[in-house]
C-alpha cells in the first residue's frame, strides 16, 4: 500500500505528540500537579495513529479511561492540545470544562463520542452511533478502542452481536496490551488468538503488530473500506505494549523487569523512525524537528493550563441537563 | 374529545412522534412482530420499518445503542421490558447515558426515552412486578415520568421523546389491562415533564398518590367522603424533577401528608417525598407523614400474598382515618 510521505510524516508526527503529552502528564502527575488517576498509553500510540489517519472528521470513535491518544489523533495534528491538558489539571479552561479529566476526555466536534471508564460501554455506544450512520444512510464509521480485558465484559458480546446482526458500519479495535489492569488476557481466557471471539459473531477478525504503525494503518484502512460500503464489522486485535503501569504509581508486581524490558524494545517509535530514514523519506534533522515542535507545543499547551483559573463553584450544577 | 385506553395512549404517543420526527426510533425486545410483549407499539414496524429494531435479549446494548445514536442524532426509545430488568443495564444507564453530558461539559445531549413495564397486581412474582422508582430517582441526569391516566401517558411520552435528556417511562401493566379510559382532545397535545396534577381536591389530607396508586387513592377518596373525610390526591405525574411546590402547596392547606407509593418503603419514592416536606415545610404539618408502601421484601407470586404486598384502598383508608384521630 502506498501511504504516501505526507501521511507517515503525518503519523509519526502523531506518535511524537501523544508520547511528549503523555510524558509530560506522567511528569506532572509525579510531582503532585494532577489530581485522580492517570492511565497512560506509552507504547501503543501507533494505534490510535495508524487507525484515525484514516478516518473523517465526521467519523465517531469511543475510546476509554486510556484515551488521550485516541483523542488526540482523531482531532488531528492541528488540534490544540491546551484544552486537554487543562482539562486534566482541572482547569475551567479544560475541554469538558473540568468534568471530566483524564479518563472522561471527549469532544464530538471532532467525532470523539466518549471516553468510558466502565468497560464496554465504549463499544456499545460506537454501536449506537454506527446505527445511526446506517439509519440515516451515511458512510461514516464507528470505532470503539477497547482493550482486552473487555473481550470478557458482557458488553462486548451484546455489541459485537448488535454490530454483526445489524451489519453496522463498526471497528471494534482491541489494543491487547496483554493485562487488564494486572490481569493477562491469556489468564482470563482459554483464548491463545483473540480473534477467535470475532468468529462467535461471524465478524471478519484480524490480528496484527499492534506495534508497527504501517500494519495499523493498513489493517485500518482496509476495515474501513469495508464499513463505508456497507459490509459491516470488523475486529482488529493490536498486539501492543504498555510501558508503563495500569495507572501511574502502579508498582507492576505481576510482571518481570524482563518483560518490561522487552516491551521498550518494542516501542513504535523508534521503530517507524529508523524504516522512515532506511526508506529515505526524511532525514534525521526532519525528524528531529518535529520532536522538538512537540516539546514545544506541549510546554506551551501546560502553560495555558497552569495559567488558567480553576473552574467556578456554580459549575458544579450546570451541564446536568440540556 | 374522543376516549382512548393507556395501551391506546402509549401507541398513539409514540406513532405520532414518529411521524414527526424520521430521527425517532424504538429497540427492544419483542417490538416488530408483537409490537412489544404487551402490544403498545403494534403496528409501528408495519408503518416505519427499519426504525423499529429488534434488539433480542441485550439490555446493556440496546441501552449503550440508545445513548450512542441519541448523541449522534436520533431519538431513539429503548424498550426494557420490566422494571427490575433496569438492574441488568443499571451502569450503563447510570453512567454512560445520563452522567456522561455532564462530564462532556454540556457538549453533548442524549435525547434517549427508556421505557418500562412496572407494577404488580398479576401474579408475575418477584423479577416483574417491580416499581422502581426511588431506586432510579437517585440518578442525576435522568428525568422519571410514571403516568396515571391514558390522558397523562400520551403528553408525558410525546413530551419525553421530544425532550433532549434521558427519560424514563413507567407505565404499570395493571394500567395497561385495565379499562381506565380518558377523554382526549382531538388535536395534538402535550403535558410538561415535571408538573404534577391534583386529580382530587381535598381539604383533609394530602395523599400524594404514584402510577396505580391514583386509582386506588381516588377510590378510596370516595368511601372517605362518606365517612366525612376529603382527601386531595395529588399525582405527581414526573418523579424526577419533582413537583415540589404543587406537593408543598397542598399540604399548606390539608396540613396533613399520606404518600401512597407501590414500593417497598426503603429508599422508594415515598422517601424522598417525605424528606422533601419535613425539610422545607415542616412548619405546615399538623401531624407526622405517613407512608403507605409494600414491606420491604420481594413481590410474593400468590395472589393471596401479592394483594397483602401492595398498598391498596383499605390501607389508605387505615392511614388517613388514623391520622385525623
Amino acid at each position: 500500500m502506498d501511504i504516501g510521505k505526507e501521511r507517515l510524516l503525518d503519523m509519526y508526527r502523531m506518535m511524537v505528540r501523544i508520547r511528549t503529552f503523555e510524558e509530560q502528564l506522567a511528569k506532572d502527575f509525579a510531582d503532585g500537579k494532577i489530581p485522580g488517576f492517570l492511565h497512560l498509553s506509552v507504547g501503543q500510540e501507533a494505534n490510535p495513529a495508524g487507525m484515525c489517519a484514516n478516518l473523517r472528521a465526521d467519523d465517531i470513535i469511543t475510546t476509554t479511561h486510556r484515551g488521550h491518544g485516541h483523542v488526540i489523533a482523531k482531532g488531528g495534528n492541528r488540534y490544540s492540545l491546551a484544552p486537554l491538558i487543562a482539562e486534566i489539571y482541572g482547569k475551567k479552561t479544560g475541554l469538558n470544562k473540568g468534568k471530566a479529566g483524564s479518563q472522561h476526555l471527549s469532544d464530538l466536534d471532532v467525532g470523539v463520542l466518549v471516553a468510558e471508564g466502565i468497560q464496554g460501554t465504549a463499544l456499545t455506544l460506537a454501536v449506537g452511533a454506527a446505527l445511526t450512520a446506517k439509519l440515516k444512510g451515511t458512510d461514516q464509521v464507528a470505532v470503539a478502542f477497547i482493550g482486552d480485558g473487555t473481550l470478557n465484559t458482557g458488553r462486548f458480546h451484546e455489541g459485537m452481536n448488535m454490530a454483526s446482526a445489524w451489519k453496522l458500519p463498526l471497528i471494534c479495535y482491541v489494543e491487547n496490551n496483554l493485562y487488564a489492569e494486572s490481569t493477562s488476557i491469556y489468564d482470563s481466557t482459554n483464548l491463545t488468538d483473540l480473534t477467535d471471539r470475532a468468529a462467535a459473531f461471524n465478524v471478519p477478525g484480524v490480528s496484527i503488530d499492534g506495534n508497527d504503525v504501517i500494519a495499523v494503518y493498513e489493517a485500518a484502512a482496509e476495515a474501513v473500506a469495508r464499513a463505508r460500503k456497507g459490509k459491516g464489522a470488523t475486529f482488529i486485535e493490536a498486539k501492543t505494549c504498555r510501558q508503563r503501569g495500569h495507572f501511574e504509581g502502579d508498582p507492576q508486581v505481576y510482571r518481570t523487569r524482563e518483560q518490561r524490558d522487552e516491551c521498550l524494545k518494542m516501542d513504535p517509535i523508534p521503530r517507524f523512525r529508523t524504516k522512515l530514514i532506511e526508506i529515505g523519506a526524511f532525514t534525521e534533522q526532519e525528524i528531529d524537528r518535529i520532536h522538538q515542535e512537540a516539546l514545544t507545543e506541549v510546554a506551551e499547551a501546560v502553560k495555558f493550563a497552569l495559567e488558567s483559573p480553576e473552574p467556578s463553584p456554580e459549575e458544579v450544577l450546570t451541564d446536568v441537563y440540556a | 374529545m374522543r376516549e382512548i385506553t393507556y395501551l391506546k395512549a402509549i401507541n398513539e404517543a409514540v406513532d405520532e412522534e414518529m411521524a414527526r420526527d424520521p430521527a425517532v426510533i424504538v429497540m427492544g425486545q419483542d417490538v416488530k412482530k408483537w409490537g412489544a410483549p404487551l402490544g403498545e407499539f403494534k403496528g409501528l414496524f408495519e408503518k416505519y420499518g427499519d426504525r423499529v429494531l429488534d434488539t433480542g435479549i441485550s439490555e446493556t446494548a440496546m441501552v449503550g445503542a440508545a445513548a450512542g445514536s441519541a448523541a449522534t442524532g436520533m431519538r431513539p426509545i429503548v424498550h426494557i421490558m420490566f422494571g427490575e430488568f433496569l438492574g441488568v443495564c443499571m451502569s450503563d444507564i447510570r453512567c454512560a447515558l445520563t452522567k456522561t453530558r455532564y462530564m462532556t461539559g454540556g457538549k453533548t445531549k442524549f435525547p434517549a426515552t427508556i421505557m418500562t413495564y412496572t407494577g404488580g397486581g398479576r401474579s408475575a412474582a418477584g423479577e416483574h412486578s417491580a416499581c422502581p422508582y426511588g431506586l432510579m430517582m437517585a440518578t442525576p441526569g435522568l428525568k422519571i415520568v410514571a403516568p396515571a391516566t391514558p390522558y397523562d401517558a400520551k403528553g408525558l411520552i410525546k413530551s419525553a421523546i421530544r425532550e433532549d435528556n434521558p427519560v424514563q417511562v413507567f407505565y404499570h401493566v395493571g394500567l395497561i389491562f385495565s379499562k381506565v379510559i380518558s377523554k382526549i382532545p382531538e388535536e395534538e397535545y402535550t403535558i410538561p415533564i415535571g408538573e404534577a396534577d391534583i386529580k382530587r381536591e381535598g381539604s383533609d389530607v394530602t395523599v400524594v398518590a404514584i402510577g396505580l396508586m391514583v386509582h386506588r387513592a381516588l377510590a378510596a377518596a370516595d368511601k372517605l367522603q362518606e365517612k366525612g373525610i376529603s382527601i386531595e390526591v395529588v399525582d405527581p405525574r414526573t418523579l424526577a424533577p419533582l413537583d415540589k411546590q404543587t406537593i408543598i402547596s397542598s399540604v399548606g392547606k390539608t396540613g396533613k401528608l399520606v404518600i401512597m407509593d407501590e414500593e417497598p418503603k426503603t429508599e422508594s419514592a415515598s422517601s424522598e417525598i417525605a424528606a422533601i416536606v419535613a425539610e422545607e415545610a415542616f412548619d405546615l404539618l399538623k401531624a407526622p407523614v405517613k407512608r403507605v408502601c409494600a414491606p420491604d421484601t420481594p413481590i410474593p407470586f400468590s395472589p393471596a400474598l401479592e394483594k397483602v404486598w401492595m398498598p391498596d384502598e383499605e390501607n389508605l383508608i387505615e392511614a388517613v382515618t388514623e391520622l385525623m384521630g
